[in-house]
């Protein structure tokens, strides 16, 4: 198993730390995992991204160029990452936010609207942790308990209920389906 | 071996040079390497360290030149424009023969260049860097583990042969997080044997220490000069790190350190796939650098390829350690992007087959070259962002 | 027969390189004395320069360290951070400390760092040939300012006591000269309380010291005596610019 994630969005959607949770879990999996954010001037304009990798041997390089998938949460993410991502990899996409649509044929598409579920949940703020549902329930790269474990490691101050809160979230995105 | 925790590069660095001792700390802010100053900060305060934020990376290397001068394990931690304002104290430390820890976090030069990791150091380093005829120890971690656990080994050597110890990382490995375990207890510097020539407390045992790195008498900084030479040989010697994979039977051996060395060994990892006979050479001592192990080698490959993301700075001493037996090829990344794993093992299989692609060469840029842009009303750079 | 004087301890019996006039002779005598009669010599650290004082670190018989021009203050720091139980001086002269020194001194004093600092002013590059400093008189002539100091090339002298005084942190700043037997016993009190101050723990304390350079100034020493009082002191007036010696808590 290998996978090269990129997640992207605005700063405050959380996507930067919704990669360190990921490469966490991945880690609490056993997996060998890797974690590279977009820093600095690249950050002006209020978008990040960052690289995650997971994986069953050793991490080569951790800024994924070719991803396997890409999570984007705002609309300036789509064009800048679909393009990049691996011929039949996985594009998660919160249509919440983007209104465009990818192009490219050879790939898989989820669109999940994150805000919205977010907000059924009980929480916007819980965004990011629908579409990380999302990827989860697609690739089995880690699983969802393992993400709640690493919820516990990463955000140590957390209170049981939102991580609760969290969990469920993880759990509505994790339903849907590629189409 | 403990659980490995989730670290970020420049963290996992700071806690582990606080764990082997590191009692004094100053810096000055630069991306990528503002985690450690901001680690230090707090860290040392807890550890009953000192930590100042110095006001130019000019100060901060003179005052680790004064904590390091007490025998205090001290540390300063910059990325390239600083590390290259650092260089005056760097000379006189290594003149001084005092050991302490400079850490380089490499980013795209030359000038401010840019914040992205890049390995345009690699002369500045393994050369001395300042004025004067000496050497730093030079160490190139290519994981978030090595990253925290060479200050332990930086410290060592440094205060064996009492010469500056350089950890040249660059921004991807300060800045990315892996999963890392220390493989060493935390050191409490008071079991740490005595440096009888540390100044300090004079309990009467002994006559006045000096550190200086003078040798104004006739004769006198000849004779300095290569009494610390005698300690480059043995180091030259006996401290001489490196790692290879599939080089038994390699037909081309890629030579890469750090960070890009990971990229080379997916490469390697892509080509035995496809059966073809790859293999990697990482140097960890830059400087020792491992030239006799290259030389060797020499013997049984057909070529070597340096994948550096510089314009070619370590292929001097590949070219220099393999002395025309074997081709030594090249692939650049310059200006900070990370090399590409594909191009790499495009670059090996163009070796095998005599072609070019991904092969860099300065003659075929000299060939390639618009004359025009040298023309005052073009501009030779084009203006553009970051990667 | 009694000796009623003799070699302080803290200067070792070795011959000094300084000219025949110098002040640094006269200055490192009075900071020998201070140690020996303050008892810390077997705990004090000098921090010599670079320029005339650069054997500094032969000089005095305590733990000592030669460093690049300018940042004695900084390596202090990193000294006294480390190892607060030492006494820390940096010893200074006017292109050390008020030219390519001027961040190092600016900052340590404003981090009121527990340090004494020794600074010479004779107002020209000693080790160097004379070259013009940046406390250079207007109309003094340097080797670098042959016509003479002209404002409107060269900028006006810097008044380095009177400048950092604006600092808050500074505890206790005073200009001295050594050019009569009264001032220098003035010079020495000065001297004796900055290194009072850092032993009891109360912070940054400089000492600035009118000296004569006869060799580069190209006078005789009583000229050059003559030329600290009728033209320096004008422009450097002696005085105590900031003290406040109450003892703080840490650090």
């Amino acid at each position: 198993m290998y996978q090269g994630v990129r997640i992207a969005g605005f700063g405050g959607q959380g996507v930067v730390s919704a990669g360190v949770l990921l490469a966490q879990a991945g880690l609490v999996e056993g997996k060998a995992v890797s974690w590279f954010p977009s820093y600095g001037p690249e950050m002006r304009g209020g978008t990040a991204n960052c690289s995650v990798v997971i994986s069953d041997t050793e991490v080569a390089t951790p800024v994924v160029c070719a991803p396997d998938t890409a999570i984007v949460m705002n609309e300036p993410s789509l064009p800048k990452f679909e393009p990049m991502l691996k011929s039949g990899g996985l594009l998660i996409i919160n249509s919440s936010l983007i209104k465009s649509r990818p192009t490219r044929k050879d790939i898989k598409v989820i669109l999940v609207p994150c805000n919205e579920i977010a907000e059924e949940v009980g929480s916007a703020r819980t965004s990011t942790m629908v579409a990380l549902g999302a990827f989860a329930g697609a690739t089995g790269a880690v699983s969802l308990d393992a993400i709640e474990n690493a919820m516990k490691k990463v955000f140590k101050r957390a209170k049981p209920e939102m991580i609760a809160l969290n969990r469920k979230a993880l759990e509505a995105g994790a339903k849907l389906k590629a189409e | 071996m403990a659980e490995k925790v989730l670290m970020k590069g420049n963290e996992a660095l700071a806690e582990g040079a606080i764990r082997a001792g590191c009692r004094f700390f100053a810096g000055y802010p630069i991306t990528p390497q503002n985690e450690v100053p901001e680690y230090m900060s707090w860290r040392q305060e807890e550890v009953g360290g000192a930590f100042v934020q110095a006001e130019s990376e000019v100060a901060a290397i003179n005052m680790i030149y004064g904590a390091a001068a007490t025998g205090t394990r001290a540390m300063t931690s910059s990325s390239s424009p600083g590390v290259s304002l650092k260089q005056e104290g760097i000379s006189y430390m290594a003149g001084a023969d005092l050991p302490c820890l400079i850490v380089n976090v490499m980013r795209g030069g030359p000038g401010l260049g840019n914040i992205a990791g890049a390995q345009g150091d690699y002369i500045q380093a393994t050369r001395g860097g300042g004025n004067g005829d000496y050497r730093l120890i030079v160490l190139a971690p290519n994981s978030v583990e090595e990253l925290g656990n060479f200050p332990k080994l930086a410290f060592e050597l440094a205060e064996k042969y009492r010469m500056p110890a350089m950890i040249l990382a660059d921004g991807i490995l300060g800045q990315m997080m892996e999963g890392m375990s220390y493989n060493f207890d935390p050191i409490d510097p008071k079991t740490l044997p005595a440096k009888p020539w540390a100044l300090g407390i004079n309990d009467g045992s002994r006559g006045k220490n000096m550190i200086s790195s003078y040798g104004l008498g006739e004769g006198e900084l000849e004779k300095m000069v290569l009494k610390r030479a005698e300690r480059y040989a043995l180091i030259e010697r006996d401290e001489v790190r490196y790692e290879e994979r599939f080089t038994e039977d390699a037909d081309v051996i890629i030579v890469a350190y750090g960070i890009s060395s990971r990229a080379a060994m997916a490469a390697v990892n892509a080509l035995r796939s496809e059966g073809v006979k790859a293999g990697l050479f990482r140097p960890i001592t830059l400087w020792p650098f491992p030239s006799k192990r290259l030389a060797e080698l020499a013997k049984s490959c057909k070529a070597m390829l340096c994948a550096e993301m510089s314009l070619g700075q370590m292929i001097v001493d590949v070219k220099l350690a393999t002395a025309g037996k074997i081709p030594v090829h090249l692939y650049a990344k310059p200006g900070a992007f990370f090399p590409v794993a594909e191009e790499i093992a495009e670059a090996v299989k163009s070796i095998l087959n005599g072609k070019k692609d991904f092969l860099f060469n300065l003659a075929d840029l000299a060939d390639k070259a618009d004359n025009t842009c040298h023309k005052p009303e073009n501009k030779i750079c084009k203006e553009g962002t970051l990667l | 027969m009694k000796p009623v004087t003799k070699r302080p301890e803290s200067l070792v019996d070795i011959p000094t390189h300084y000219c025949p006039g110098c002040g640094h002779s006269v200055v490192h005598r009075l900071v020998a004395e201070v140690m020996d009669e303050l008892d810390i010599r077997k705990r004090t650290i000098c921090i010599a320069p670079v320029g005339c004082a650069v054997f500094a670190d032969k000089y005095f018989n305590c733990d000592a360290i030669q460093g690049p021009h300018g940042r004695g203050p900084a390596i202090a720091t990193g000294i006294k951070r480390s190892k607060p139980d030492t006494i820390v001086f940096s010893y200074q002269g006017d292109g050390d400390l008020a030219s390519i020194g001027m961040a190092e001194i600016v900052h340590a004093a404003a981090r009121g760092e527990n340090i004494t600092v020794i600074f010479i002013n004779n107002t020209i590059y000693g080790m160097t040939g004379g070259q013009m400093a940046p406390t250079t008189l207007i109309g003094q002539v340097a080797t670098t300012a042959p016509k003479g100091r002209n404002e409107k090339l060269q900028g006006n002298p810097i008044n380095v006591s009177e400048m950092l005084s604006q600092l808050k942190s500074p505890k206790y700043i005073e200009r001295v000269s050594v050019d009569t037997p009264q001032n220098v016993m003035n010079a020495k009190k000065a001297i004796k309380k900055a290194f009072q101050n850092q032993i009891d723990g109360v912070g940054f304390s400089f000492v600035e010291v009118l000296s004569i350079c006869p060799t580069n100034w190209g006078v005789e020493p009583i000229k050059a005596l003559e030329f600290l009082r009728e033209k320096m002191m004008p422009q450097y007036p002696l005085g105590v610019f900031k003290d406040e010696g109450k003892k703080q808590e840490g650090k």
